[in-house]
């Protein structure tokens, strides 16, 4: 693999792993909400 | 999803993620997400709105998902169109097992959340509604019958039908009518498109209706679904589910709608022809669906101020 491509491929790691990163938050946090939310129903 | 190994010098590198994006179909999604949206919003009762917001997510990640299913199951056929050919799968991006485990997963969540924070009834019927698209319209009747548009209409007929049973809890005669109405309303906005819009179907062996059955038969088919659409649109407020505001509504654009759809259904194709009237019916479709459902959502909301005594 030239530098490049090393590059290259590391920052695609790095945007897939944000992406990653970023919904496993939201979801941790929605289900958090979900949790009070249902709880407050009933 | 993830794997680096090497199939094709192109998939060296691990695939951008906003081609996972690109799979679930963000722009068929929007609609997806307006009408579930509406169904929820014109549902009698109360729900939590964190809860109707994660239904509507649910939703949103079930089209996603079986979108994404779609996508893997028709990557030859998308390579050998011209609008279709730069996709993940055919633009060589993205492995296509990644496409299928990516697609199960995002349905598999999808119905495990909407169970978890809404109910199981919406949860099944949203697992109905991926399988639908996925296996029945996809893998089974989508290269077998000139019907498939009706069909694929059924996919697109659900998400109005889970947003309002994800409030309601239960299914009744007002669900069903919203699903009917996008399952009549699909044919002729669809195939007013394909009247004027030259696509490669023939050519992978998809059978579109004006390419297997000839135009004549196409616009004949468009007439009637346009009329069958008419009374089921006005039924809502015909049984007394919603008050005048869908009612007049509803009467006015089935009238213009039909008014649009009969004079391009008995005509035929001159030699030079501009298609303005099917151009003009398919404009008109879209902005049909949309004022139709807003006004359900502005019925229910003058009904809970009051304002509909």
């Amino acid at each position: 693999m030239s530098p490049e491509e090393e590059a290259e491929f590391r920052r695609r790691q790095k945007s897939r792993n944000l992406v990653v990163a970023g919904t496993l938050l939201f979801f941790a946090v929605l289900f958090y909400a979900i949790t009070i939310a249902r709880i407050g129903d009933g | 999803m993830a794997s680096t190994a090497p199939q094709s010098p192109a998939q060296a590198l691990p695939t951008e993620w906003r081609d996972f994006f690109t799979l679930t179909k963000p722009r068929v999604m929007t609609l997806v997400i307006f009408t579930a949206i509406c169904g929820a919003l014109a549902a009698p009762g109360a729900i939590h709105p964190v809860l109707a917001f994660t239904a509507i997510l649910a939703i949103a990640m079930g089209a996603g998902g079986s979108a994404a299913l779609n996508h893997w199951w028709e990557a030859d056929i998308d390579a050998g169109m011209k609008r279709t050919m730069n996709r993940p799968l055919p633009g060589g991006r993205m492995r296509r097992e990644d496409a299928r485990d990516f697609g199960v997963f995002l349905s598999g969540v999808s119905v495990a959340l909407m169970g978890v924070a809404v109910g199981w009834l919406a949860a099944a019927l949203l697992l109905a509604a991926i399988v639908y698209y996925a296996v029945i319209y996809t893998m089974w009747l989508k290269p077998r019958t000139p019907q498939n548009i009706v069909i694929g209409g059924g996919a697109g007929a659900f998400p109005p039908l889970i947003g309002w049973i994800a409030v309601t809890g239960e299914i009744t005669a007002m669900p069903l009518l919203l699903f009917a109405i996008i399952f009549f309303w699909t044919p002729p906005h669809f195939w007013a498109l394909a009247l004027f819009v030259q696509s490669d179907y023939a050519k992978v062996g998809i059978p579109m209706l004006p390419v297997v059955a000839g135009e004549r038969a196409t616009r004949r088919q468009i007439m009637i679904y346009t009329l069958v659409l008419a009374p089921i649109a006005v039924a809502p407020w015909a049984i007394g589910a919603t008050g005048w505001v869908y009612g007049s509504v509803a009467v006015v654009l089935s009238v213009l709608f039909a008014a649009l759809a009969l004079p391009g259904g008995a005509r035929m194709r001159a030699e030079v022809d501009a298609m303005t009237p099917e151009k003009t019916l398919f404009r008109f479709s879209i902005v049909y669906l949309f004022v139709l459902f807003a006004a359900l959502v502005a019925d229910r909301v003058a009904a809970n101020l009051g304002w509909l005594a």
